[in-house]
C-alpha cells in the first residue's frame, strides 16, 4: 500500500521503527503519526459511526478526525502527536477497548 | 504583579506578550502548537531542510520578525507549548499538557486563539485526501509534505492561490484552482481591496503566476462532489457556463475563508455577536480588543484580519490591558495602530465579499452527504428534525435531537453548516436560527488527567 503523503523535502531526522495494525512500518524523527502513518499508508483510521475512512482534515488540531488508537488502548490526535519508536497505532478500536 | 494568560503564540500572541513584557507584565503564554508562530509562520520541524523563507515570499520578512520577538521574550514569559487551554471559571483557566492538568489564576486574559478554514460539507469531502487549504499549508511548512501529486484547490479564498503556488514550487501538479465566487464580486469588491494596495497586488501576482504556467483557473463555479471510492479521485464540478467537469486528482484542499476560534472568549463572557459580512458571530469588542471585564481578543480570533492586522491587534489589546491596570504605557503610536488595524480590516471585508461564502449551495446539498463528520450525522437527518412537527427552531435544539456538532470537534467544522441549513428550511435570516452554544471542554481532553 503506497502512501498518500508526498515527502518534497527528504527528512533528516534519524529513522523510527513503528507498528500499523501489527506491520511493521519505518516513518522520520520529527514526524507527526498522521505523517508517520500517512507517508506509508492511504489512510488514517476507520470512522467510528460509518463505513468512511478517514486520513485527517484540518491538521491543525481543530478537526479532531485523525485520533487514532494505540495498542496500550490510549488514543492519540495523531496530526499534534510526535511519533516515537515502538508506537503501535491502530486505525481502528481495539477488541475490548472503551468505545468510542 | 498583575497575573497575564495570554492564549496563542502566533503572530498576535506574541506582539502582546512582547509589548506585555517591555513594560514590565510578565504573561503565561499557552500554546498547543510545538512552537511557536500559529499556523501562519508555523516553523519547519528542526532539522527538515525546508527554505522557509523562499516558500513564504514577501512574508517571509513578517515571519523572521515575529521569530526573532519570541527568541528575545523566551526567558521572560511563562512559555507553555503543547498546552490546551480548555475552560475558564472566574478568573481561572483550566489547562492540560499531555495528561498532566493545572489551573492558572489571572487578573487579565488576553485571547489569541486564531483561526481554521471556513468549510461546508460536499459529497465526499470525508474522503481520505480531501484536506483543508490552512491543512495543505502547515504541513507544508512544518513537515515539508504535499497532500498528493495531483492537488486540486478549490473553494472561494484568496489563500487557494497562494497554497497552490507554494505547493507547485515543492513539486506537486496543480490540476486546477476552482473558485466558487464569480469574478462580477471581485471587481465590486475592488474599492475595499484598495485599501491596502500593496496586499491587492500581491494576490493578483499570485493569479498571474498560477496562470503564466498554465494552471487551469475557473471562477464562478459550483463545486457538486469529490469522488472516489477508497480516497479522493476526482472533483466534479460546474462551471461558470454551466457545463458539468470532472477532473481526475490524488487530492483535494478546499475552504471557504477562515472562522475564528472564539470558544474560549465565549466562555470568557465575551458577546457574541453576527457580523453579516463574514456570516459568522464574532466576539463584540471596542477598538482595542476589549470584550469583557479584564478579557481581551486580539488577531483572526477576533475578527478575519490576517497576520500584519494580528500583531498590530496584539499590541493594541496589550495596551488596552496596560490601560486597564493603571499601568503607563510608553512608546505605542495607538492613532496610529488603530488607523493601520482599519485599514487592513477594511481589506478583509473586501476579500470576505470577492471569496464568498456560497451560502445557495447548502439548499442543492443532498440529504445523503454527511454534515457532521464527528458523529456522522447527514444533511437527510437534519431536514427530517427540521420538518417534524414542533421541530427545533434554532440550531442547539437541532444540535440536541441530531447530535449535529455534538462530537469531538464541537461543532468547528458542521455549525454553520447546521445554521444554514436551519434557516434554509424555517425560511428565516440566517442570524435568527442563532449559533452552536460553547461549553467546556473546548477540544477532547483525557478521562484521566493529573495535576
Amino acid at each position: 500500500m503506497s502512501g498518500r503523503l508526498i515527502r518534497a523535502v527528504a527528512p533528516s531526522g534519524a529513522p523510527v521503527r513503528f507498528l500499523i495494525d501489527g506491520a511493521e512500518a519505518s516513518a522520520c524523527a520529527g514526524d507527526s503519526v498522521l505523517v508517520a502513518v500517512l507517508t506509508a499508508r492511504d489512510a488514517l483510521r476507520q470512522h467510528e459511526f460509518s463505513d468512511t475512512r478517514r486520513a485527517g482534515f484540518c491538521l491543525m488540531g481543530a478537526c479532531q478526525d485523525c485520533w487514532v488508537w494505540l495498542a496500550d488502548h490510549s488514543r492519540v490526535r495523531a496530526c499534534t502527536t510526535t511519533i516515537a519508536e515502538g508506537m503501535h497505532v491502530l486505525t481502528r478500536a481495539p477488541q475490548g477497548a472503551y468505545q468510542p | 504583579m498583575i497575573k497575564v494568560a495570554i492564549v496563542g503564540a502566533g503572530p498576535a500572541g506574541i506582539a502582546a506578550a512582547d509589548l506585555l513584557a517591555a513594560h514590565g507584565v510578565a504573561p503565561v503564554v499557552i500554546d498547543e502548537g510545538r512552537r511557536p508562530g500559529g499556523q501562519i509562520y508555523r516553523q519547519p520541524r528542526e532539522g527538515l531542510a525546508l527554505d522557509i523563507a523562499a516558500l513564504l515570499g514577501s512574508e517571509a520578512d513578517n515571519y523572521r520578525r515575529t521569530h526573532a520577538t519570541f527568541a528575545h521574550l523566551r526567558d521572560r514569559v511563562d512559555y507553555r507549548p503543547q498546552t490546551l487551554a480548555w475552560g475558564i471559571e472566574d478568573r481561572t483557566l483550566h489547562t492540560v499538557c499531555g495528561t498532566t492538568a493545572a489551573t492558572l489564576d489571572f487578573d487579565a486574559l488576553l485571547l489569541a486563539t486564531g483561526a481554521t478554514d471556513r468549510t461546508l460539507p460536499i459529497q465526499g469531502w470525508t474522503l481520505p485526501g480531501v484536506f483543508t487549504l490552512g491543512g495543505a499549508q502547515v504541513l507544508l511548512k512544518e513537515h515539508g509534505c504535499l497532500i498528493g501529486r495531483r492537488i486540486v484547490f478549490c473553494g472561494s479564498s484568496p489563500l487557494l492561490y497562494l497554497a497552490a503556488k507554494q505547493c507547485r514550487a515543492m513539486g506537486a501538479e496543480i490540476v486546477a484552482v476552482l473558485d466558487t465566487t464569480p469574478f462580477a464580486a471581485k471587481v465590486a469588491a475592488a474599492r475595499d481591496l484598495m485599501a491596502v494596495p500593496g496586499m491587492f497586488a500581491r494576490g493578483l501576482g499570485y493569479i498571474a503566476a498560477l496562470r503564466r504556467v498554465g494552471v487551469a483557473l475557473h471562477d464562478g463555479v459550483t463545486l457538486r462532489a469529490f469522488e472516489g471510492a477508497r480516497g479522493v479521485e476526482a472533483v466534479r464540478f460546474r462551471d461558470r457556463r454551466g457545463a458539468e467537469v470532472t477532473l481526475r486528482c490524488d487530492a483535494v484542499a478546499f475552504g471557504f475563508g477562515l472562522k475564528p476560534e472564539t470558544q474560549l472568549a465565549e466562555l470568557a463572557g465575551a458577546e457574541l455577536r453576527y457580523d453579516a459580512t463574514f456570516r459568522q458571530w464574532l466576539p463584540h469588542a471596542d477598538a482595542d480588543g476589549r470584550c469583557g471585564s479584564n478579557v481581551y481578543v486580539a488577531g483572526d480570533g477576533a475578527t478575519v484580519g490576517g497576520a500584519q492586522a494580528a500583531a498590530l491587534t496584539g499590541m493594541l489589546a496589550g495596551c488596552a490591558l496596560l490601560d486597564d491596570f493603571k499601568i503607563a504605557v510608553r512608546g505605542v503610536d495607538r492613532p496610529r495602530l488603530r488607523r493601520q488595524v482599519q485599514r487592513l480590516r477594511r481589506f478583509q471585508r473586501g476579500l470576505a465579499r470577492a471569496f464568498a461564502w456560497p451560502a445557495g449551495i447548502m439548499a442543492e446539498l443532498d440529504d445523503a452527504v454527511m454534515v457532521c463528520r464527528c458523529e456522522g450525522i447527514i444533511a437527510g437527518e437534519l431536514r427530517a428534525a427540521l420538518r417534524a412537527d414542533f421541530g427545533p427552531t434554532e440550531v442547539n435544539r437541532l444540535k440536541a435531537i441530531t447530535r449535529c456538532g455534538m462530537g469531538r470537534c464541537q461543532g468547528r467544522f458542521c455549525g454553520l453548516a447546521a445554521v444554514e441549513l436551519t434557516a434554509q428550511a424555517l425560511n428565516v435570516p440566517l442570524e435568527n436560527v442563532g449559533r452552536l452554544r460553547m461549553q467546556p471542554p473546548v477540544k477532547p481532553i483525557p478521562i484521566a488527567i493529573s495535576s
